[in-house]
């Protein structure tokens, strides 16, 4: 008889071959510790999944898992048993058959296809790309005043090396007809009832024939772990995470906009310059939520941390944008009046994050230290987060607070 | 005792870059869920309401005092949006208990 412990300890040593020395050490010591995220009823256990290291639970069903933020300080890219997790609908897939798997692509195409993976695998090299993937309420917990929602700290996001066959691809090989506007996207994932609207997104056609959109079907060199998607998952670079559907099935060519709550009602933003409202009040017109705003942290320093006085204090962190890529980041060792310039390291693409460094000297005290990345576009960080009622878009300039002595 | 080995086979050789050949269903098996409603008045209407589509800690991880006003159309979403069938006789006292306790 194999206990569950022993088949996950078993799962976990594949895993760990496969990675090439990923740490897998000391999970069963954490996984019985909480987090706290830093507003007000931010408490969450921790939890491991089959796969997964400890993460910050936000829900068990359907599986909301945050990246503790402490792993965006172990490297640029974050790995596959860190990488956050979100779903939408109770009934999510346990059993998958990779033999048996298909992906339909229907609707106003010359050719309906029905693909098995090695299908999809054969039809075209592979290609990859780095990106970045965030939830569209990553952060919503420190919106101010708080609204309803996944309540996530900073870890509802993640960059990875994805792998896989351009949609571009797939749709070319079906034909996309004439007269044809929108894909849209469908996954194994499910509602607990027939009457709640069904998990299913929409691209405009030419967004989905950029060539960069990817059916994804490798993770880091692995496949996708399983609550990241498996066995493919749409990737969709610089955009906000309700795009990226999971357990990819179903793609749909459409002449017309894709007639669905998780597009028409879920997952606007405020239609005006700075997608906000008057805090509290609704907004007037919105459109679907599309692509990232430019962000920062910090990630050696935590929030309250202890550092050494009129020393060189060594920082470094990550920044991103919606694909424009970053063009400088700044630091500021007191409270945002005077900024220094960082050096960027190794660019892995204009949808990865990009990691800087700099060196600071702060005297004995309390110190706000703050950064801020301007992207190749010309945007930046706001230094007072813009409100919208949903919660999405996050990006102000983020203040770690640190104790010289 | 479920048939184990051949499927952690199975992943391995998909992670080794095989195809997929070899026939057979992965399983992935769900922690339990362990989180819990707050104890108060009215707890048994949102327990017998609630969990069909969701697990405890979506409420639980709300912000704090939100007030009956949010909670009421919290309620009124899960049932007019998402399709829960709460009768309209309970969406006031769901709330009163959500707005109470959390």
């Amino acid at each position: 008889m194999i206990s569950r412990r022993q088949i996950l300890k078993t799962a976990g040593s594949a895993a760990l071959g496969a990675a090439g020395g990923m740490a897998f050490s000391g999970m069963a010591a954490r996984a019985a510790e909480t987090a706290v995220l830093p507003f007000a009823n931010g408490e969450r256990p921790l939890v491991q999944y089959p796969g997964k290291r400890p993460l910050i639970c936000q829900t068990a069903r359907p599986p909301q898992l945050e990246t503790p933020f402490s792993v965006f300080n172990e490297g640029i890219i974050t790995p596959n048993d860190a990488f956050f997790v979100r779903y939408h609908l109770a009934n999510i897939p346990l059993d998958i058959d990779p033999a048996a798997y298909r992906i339909e692509v229907k609707g106003v195409v010359e050719k309906v296809l029905s693909l098995s993976l090695d299908e999809l695998k054969a039809m075209h090299d592979p290609v990859e790309i780095v990106a970045v993937h965030q939830c569209s309420g990553n952060s919503r917990g420190f919106f101010e005043p708080r609204m309803g929602g996944g309540q996530s700290g900073n870890g509802a996001m993640g960059n990875a090396r994805w792998k896989g066959v351009p949609l571009k691809a797939v749709l070319d090989k079906a034909g996309v007809k004439s007269g044809a506007t929108h894909v849209s996207f469908n996954g194994l994932d499910e509602p607990a009832l027939p009457e709640t609207p069904d998990f299913v997104k929409a691209l405009e056609i030419d967004h989905a024939r950029d060539g960069e959109v990817m059916i994804a079907f490798a993770m880091n060199g692995e496949d996708l772990p399983w609550l990241n998607g498996f066995p493919v998952r749409l990737v969709v670079p610089g955009w906000y995470g309700t795009y990226w559907v999971k357990h990819l099935t179903e793609i749909t060519v459409l002449d017309k906009p894709l007639d669905s709550f998780w597009m028409k009602t879920a997952y606007r933003i405020p239609d005006n310059d700075c997608n906000c409202t008057e805090p509290g009040k609704p907004a007037d017109t919105t459109v679907p939520i599309n692509r990232f705003k430019v962000r920062s942290f910090i990630t050696s320093v935590t929030d309250g941390g202890k550092v050494d006085a009129d020393a060189p204090l060594k920082l470094r962190g990550i920044a991103f944008d919606g694909g424009s890529g970053i063009k400088e980041v700044s630091v500021s060792s007191d409270g945002g009046k005077t900024w220094q310039p960082t050096t960027l390291s190794e660019d892995l693409g204009k949808y990865s994050f990009r990691e800087w460094t700099a060196t600071v000297k702060i005297a004995k005290g309390e110190h706000e230290l703050k950064v801020r990345a301007t992207a190749n576009d010309g945007t930046t960080q706001p230094e007072e987060q813009p409100w919208n009622p949903s919660g999405y878009m996050r990006n102000v300039i983020e203040t770690t607070k640190v104790v010289a002595a | 005792m479920k048939p184990v080995s051949a499927k952690i086979l199975l992943v391995t050789a998909a992670m080794l870059g095989g195809g997929y050949a070899l026939a057979d269903t992965l399983s992935y098996e769900l922690p339990d869920e362990t989180a819990e409603f707050k104890p108060g008045p009215g707890v048994e209407l949102a327990q017998a309401n609630c969990v069909a589509c969701h697990s405890a800690d979506y409420i639980n991880t709300q912000p704090p005092k939100k007030g009956h006003d949010f909670w009421e159309a919290e309620v009124k979403k899960m049932k007019n949006t998402y399709g829960a069938p709460i009768d309209d006789a309970d969406i006031k006292g769901i709330a009163d208990y959500l707005s109470a306790t959390y």
